[in-house]
Formats: structure tokens, sequence, C-alpha cells
């Protein structure tokens, strides 16, 4: 077993909290003098940065949301001069319009050394060659995981997102061993390739790390299935850092927190109460050595629980779940929470389905309603109809028994859903709510 | 080996350690650092005992120390080599290093007072050297080393330093850093406190940059030395863009 920073990864839990108080006390100091936003908010909620004496005083800090960042577009919340910060990125955008996150010299050399424990966790060593199919620019994927590879010491091959012929060209000519994508991007390629009629075993892949968008066990069954590859589950955004906050080793089994950088809470979205040990909820993180753009308790709107059982691995940072979902792609059909993960969960259990599926909301008079379109193998469509049939109410009745309210099906030809590079959209909101 | 939660402290009113949160391993150099009056040396005196703190807990060796006399923590193997060497002037060289070894030599059977003078001997050779002299009489950096001996004498586990570096020539400087380093590969734990956040910084393991009895910033020395507001307020790197805005 290989670890990166061993004693970093290796900390027994009292050592590691008082490294994370000592961190989390000059981060607060530092925000307090150098960013005004944290300022004025601490000043305005009473909170006096001297009075931080635990790690559980946290809870008395106030949150940082994606409209804070925005609303101080574009350097507002960084804490050091801008002659100091040395990259500056930008989040994709999933949701709205753009923020900005800086780094100094430091920083990205810590985010290099996050992102090389993740990816030697997952297995990657020096020895491998990693294809990089996140997109390059202002998005953190592409540089983030490059600059862990490089650190690592592996051959690292940037050929960014797209191109799907070329990737599979590439993954053949210069025998990458390990792919770097979105779970939904190596679906696609492992469809092309099967479209090729590429003999799978001729390839050298032995590693896929995945982020970047939620994902489900199925889901890694079906890539590991496809492309023969053990395929772990890394997690970041770009408001804290970018891709190397947390990832799985190789046991696949909830991804490590690096617990002494960052400082991950759960919280209750509706009433920002903790919530118990390993239930879901929200995940809020906050910057524990982060200098040119510290962030306190930062919101991400991304749903997990936290795993408190050690680790096989060896690795004492806590783990967390795999990402569940977001706060904001949860769809309330009916007075129903519904999150699109749960649908994709279901749908790749079941035979004759594709991975691919798409899940359309409407609205017709005062009532919501879901259709979820889905993929089916070839065959289906030219069998009878009854078989069609039979898989249609198959699929209503496992999603009706999961989600509590009924939801249409339709069957669509292989292929003839819309394939995405980096992040799917699988949601398509066509209500028009005010 | 040493942890410090929340540390508050001051002299009567005036609070001087606003919640200090910091720790120091077992064959460590960690450093302090910080500008005049950002509270180094009420946090060194406070651990020794000298100052009372007001909150907080010091945890050295797994003991909480709340309730030891200053006499106590020296004798747990804990010793302060304090600012401006405060050697006694009037007694000889030898008889200040054997004051340092005084709690020891009283209550422990087994100490060996002749073994210990000869291995601060075989470190400061200069020291032998001048064994019948008034420690006043030596140079300073000659102080410098009977202070760091004097605190050696003991066999402590952990060694702090305040300000070793005052008032000494660069070269006698540079030396004394050496011997710090020497210290360390010898298995001992040293927390210095320098306003020469270079050198400090260049030998220790780790560090903490104190601003008015806070800490603003912490994490290995390399780090520390590359951060930007460490250059600019402690290293002087600055200075030179100073001189050219002057000049125009």
């Amino acid at each position: 077993m290989t670890y990166w920073e061993k004693d970093n990864e290796c900390m027994d839990r009292a050592e590691l909290e008082q490294l994370q108080l000592e961190r989390l006390q000059s981060t607060v100091n530092r925000v307090t003098t150098h960013v005004p936003f944290y300022r004025k908010k601490f000043k305005e909620m009473g909170i006096d940065p001297e009075g931080f004496n635990s790690l559980s005083d946290i809870t008395t800090l106030p949150f940082t949301t994606k409209d804070d960042l925005r609303n101080n577009y574009p350097y507002g919340l960084f804490a050091v001069p801008l002659r100091d910060i040395v990259r500056v990125h930008a989040s994709s955008g999933t949701t709205g319009t753009a923020t900005v996150v800086g780094y100094t010299r430091n920083d990205l050399a810590t985010w290099s050394s996050m992102v090389a424990r993740i990816l030697t966790g997952a297995g990657v060593t020096h020895d491998d060659v990693v294809q990089i199919a996140f997109g390059y620019g202002m998005f953190t994927g592409g540089f983030g995981l490059h600059y862990g590879a490089e650190k690592l010491g592996a051959s690292v091959i940037p050929i960014s997102s797209g191109n799907t012929k070329r990737q599979i060209q590439i993954i053949q000519d210069f025998r990458s061993t390990a792919l770097v994508c979105t779970p939904s991007y190596a679906l696609v390629l492992a469809d092309a390739m099967a479209e090729m009629d590429i003999n799978i075993n001729s390839l050298s892949l032995k590693f896929g790390l995945f982020g970047g968008e939620p994902w489900s066990e199925a889901m890694r069954n079906e890539i590991q299935d496809k492309l023969h590859i053990i395929a772990t589950d890394n997690y970041g955004l770009s408001e804290v850092m970018g891709p190397g906050v947390a990832g799985e080793c190789i046991e696949r089994n909830g991804l490590h927190i690096n617990e002494d950088h960052f400082y991950v809470e759960i919280i209750n979205p509706e009433t920002m109460a903790p919530m118990p040990m390993g239930e879901v909820g929200e995940v809020v993180i906050t910057t524990l050595t982060k200098e040119g753009f510290p962030v306190i308790r930062y919101r991400t709107r991304d749903l997990a629980h936290l795993i408190d059982a050690p680790c096989p691995c060896g690795r004492t940072l806590r783990r967390m779940s795999r990402v569940i979902g977001r706060t904001d792609d949860m769809l309330i059909i009916k007075g129903v929470n519904v999150y699109p993960m749960q649908i994709e969960a279901i749908l790749f259990d079941i035979e004759g389905t594709s991975p691919h599926y798409q899940i359309i909301v409407e609205r017709e008079g005062r009532l919501d309603r879901i259709t979820v379109l889905v993929e089916v193998v070839e065959s289906i469509f030219f069998d009878q109809m009854k078989k069609q049939r039979g898989l249609v109410d198959h699929i209503k009745k496992r999603l009706a028994a999961e989600l509590g309210i009924g939801v249409e099906v339709k069957l669509v030809e292989e292929q003839s859903l819309e394939r995405f590079d980096g992040k799917a959209q699988r949601v398509i909101d066509r209500r028009e709510l005010s | 080996m040493l942890q410090i939660k929340n540390l508050q402290a001051g002299y009567g009113k005036i609070k001087v350690l606003k919640n200090i949160s910091m720790h120091v391993n077992g064959g460590e150099i960690v450093t302090l650092i910080g500008a005049n009056g950002a509270g180094k040396t009420t946090l060194l005196y406070t651990i020794a005992g000298m100052i009372k703190k007001t909150g907080g807990e010091i945890v050295l060796f797994n003991r909480d120390t709340a309730k030891m006399p200053p006499q106590a923590i020296v004798k747990s193997g804990c010793c302060l080599v304090p600012e401006g060497r405060q050697v006694f002037a009037t007694m000889s060289v030898e008889d200040n290093l054997y004051l340092g070894g005084y709690v020891q030599y009283k209550q422990q059977k087994n100490y060996d007072r002749a073994g210990e003078l000869q291995s601060i001997y075989d470190i400061f050779p200069v020291l032998e050297e001048r064994r019948e002299q008034f420690a006043g009489t030596l140079s300073g950096g000659e102080q410098q080393m009977l202070a760091m001996g004097r605190a050696l004498m003991g066999g402590p586990k952990l060694i702090m330093m305040d300000e070793p570096s005052t008032g000494l020539a660069p070269l006698i400087v540079k030396d004394i850093f050496q011997i710090i380093i020497k210290l360390r590969e010898a298995g001992n734990t040293v927390l210095l406190i320098e306003q020469n956040a270079k050198a400090a910084l260049g030998i220790a393991d780790r560090g903490y940059v104190m601003e008015t009895g806070k800490i603003i910033i912490q994490g290995p020395a390399a780090d520390l030395l590359a951060n930007n507001d460490v250059q600019r307020a402690y290293l002087g790197r600055d200075v030179d863009d100073i001189n050219a805005s002057c000049e125009i």
C-alpha cells in the first residue's frame, strides 16, 4: 500500500484535530485581517475571532455561498494582493455566472500535492501514462489533475476534453494507463470503442479517475466492466481549490477527505443544523491552508454523508460518500423531493437499458410531470411491442417505488440522446416557474 | 511533545496572547517568528511557567502544566535559554553550567554531572578552554554558548530558545545556528524564537508566524519562506522595491 504523504494521511485523530484547530485559527485570523467581506460579516454577527476555541466553534461562523462569491466578482474575496497571485481560475459555471478564484505559488504546490495524494490512492504511480480528458482552461479539472500527475512523476497527456475519436486513438497509440475525465464521458468513450470494434484487452488502461459530476455505483460497475479498469471517484470544486479535496482509494468505498487542508461539515440544507454522523446533507467546506483564496464554511450544494469507520487502506483521513446529488438539482415534483441520481441508479439496475437517459420536467396546468427518456439496446426495438411495453412498465414500477411518485417513461433508440464531453446535462426543466 | 490549545496570557489587564494553538513534535526544530511585541517571549515564558496563563491549556510531555511551578517544568525536561543570555556574570563558566543541572543534581540519584559537563564541553570546546573564567568576561557569542550549555546540563527533552542571535555578529550567528542543527541531529527538540526569520526558517522544520498575539500563518518552514506576506513582513524582500520607488 503506498501513500503520497504518509505522515499526513495516517495521522492519529488527536494529532489531526490539533493541526486542524491551529490551521483554522490562523485562517480565521487571516481572513479577518485581509478580507473585508469576512471582517464585516464577523462584526455584524458579533463574532470575536479571538474567541474561537475549538473545532466545533466553527458552527458559529457564517456560511459563504456562491452568491457571496458572485457579489465579490472578480477579486473581492482574495486574501492577498493580486501580485502574489500566480494563477486565476473560474468555476465552470454549472449554474449561473462564473466565480473567480486565485492561487499563490504555495497554493499551487499544495494543490499539486493534494492531487498527487489522490492519484496515488487510486493506484496511479510515476510509471503510469495519464490521459487527462478534462477540459483545460478556466475549469480547474484539467490543470488540477495535470499538475498533480506531474508532481507524482507520471507521464501526462494533456489532451483536454472532446474529440472522442482522437481520445481513443491516443489511448491506443500512447498506451495510456490512466484515464481522467467525467464518468459520463468515460461511457461515451466505452460506447465509441465498442462501435469501432476495439478489443478492450488490447489497451493498456488500468485506472480511471472520475469526477466533476455525481455518478452512481451502478455506473461505476458499468465503466469498470466496459473499460476493464479500476474506476475511482474523486471530488473537488474550484471554489475551495479544485480536484484534490477528496478521493477514493483502491478500496472504492468512500472518498478520503484531505482533512489536514479542508474541514468538512455536513449540514441540513434547510435548517443549516449539523447532521448526525453518517446522515446525508449538504457538504460545507472550510479551507485550512489556502493563502490566496481562503473560504469559510463554503456551501457546496453537494449532497453526501461522512463515513467514520476506519478504511482498510490504512489512511486515517475520514471518508465522505460519493456525491449523491446537488441541493440545486433536487427537483420538487408534486411536493416530493426527487434527485436525478435516484433515477439513474434504478436505470442502471435494469437490464436492456443503456446508461444514457434524460429527465424532462413539464407542467401541465397545475401539475408537474416527469418523463424519463431511456435509451435501450437495439435488440429490443426489433422485438415485439409486448416486450417493450413490459420493460416500460417494469421501469415505471421501480421508479414509482423508489421516488414515491408516478413517472412517465419513454424508450428511445440507442444513440438518440445528446452526448456530452464534460458534465452531462441530464435534466431538462420546462416548467416556467416564477 | 508540546501541545498548546487556545492559550491566553498577559500582564495585568493587558492581554498579550490571544488564543494561541500550536504544537511541537519530538525531534523537530519549530520556529516562532514575528515582529517586536507580537508576544513571542510571553509565549515562551508562559510555557516555562514564569507567566501564569489566563486561559487555554498547555500539555507538555502528555501532562497538563497548569499546576506545575517553573522548577517542576524544568524538571520534567523543558528548559529555556533566555534572551540576552543572562549568564551569572560573576561566577565561573563551570559554575554557571553546574547551576543549569542543579535541579537534576539535587533530585536525581543517577544524575551523572561530570558526564553531562563533558558532553557540553564536547559541543562547545571554547567553554572548556574558559572553564575557570568569570562568565561576564566572555564575548557575546561565548555567552550565548554558555547559556545554551547551561540549559543542556539538565538533559532536557525540549529546549526553548529566545532570540539566540540577538546582538551577535553574523559569523557567530551562523555558528549558533549550526549548533542548533546539531542539537536536532542528536535527537533534541527545539522551539526557537527568532527575529532573524530567514535564518530561523532556514534551519526549522515548521514555523508559526505571530502577529499581535495571534498566529496568522503556520506551516512547513519552506512554505513560510515562500509566502509573500512573510517575505514582506519579516524577510525584507520588498526593501528593493521600496528603494526603487523612492528614487523616482
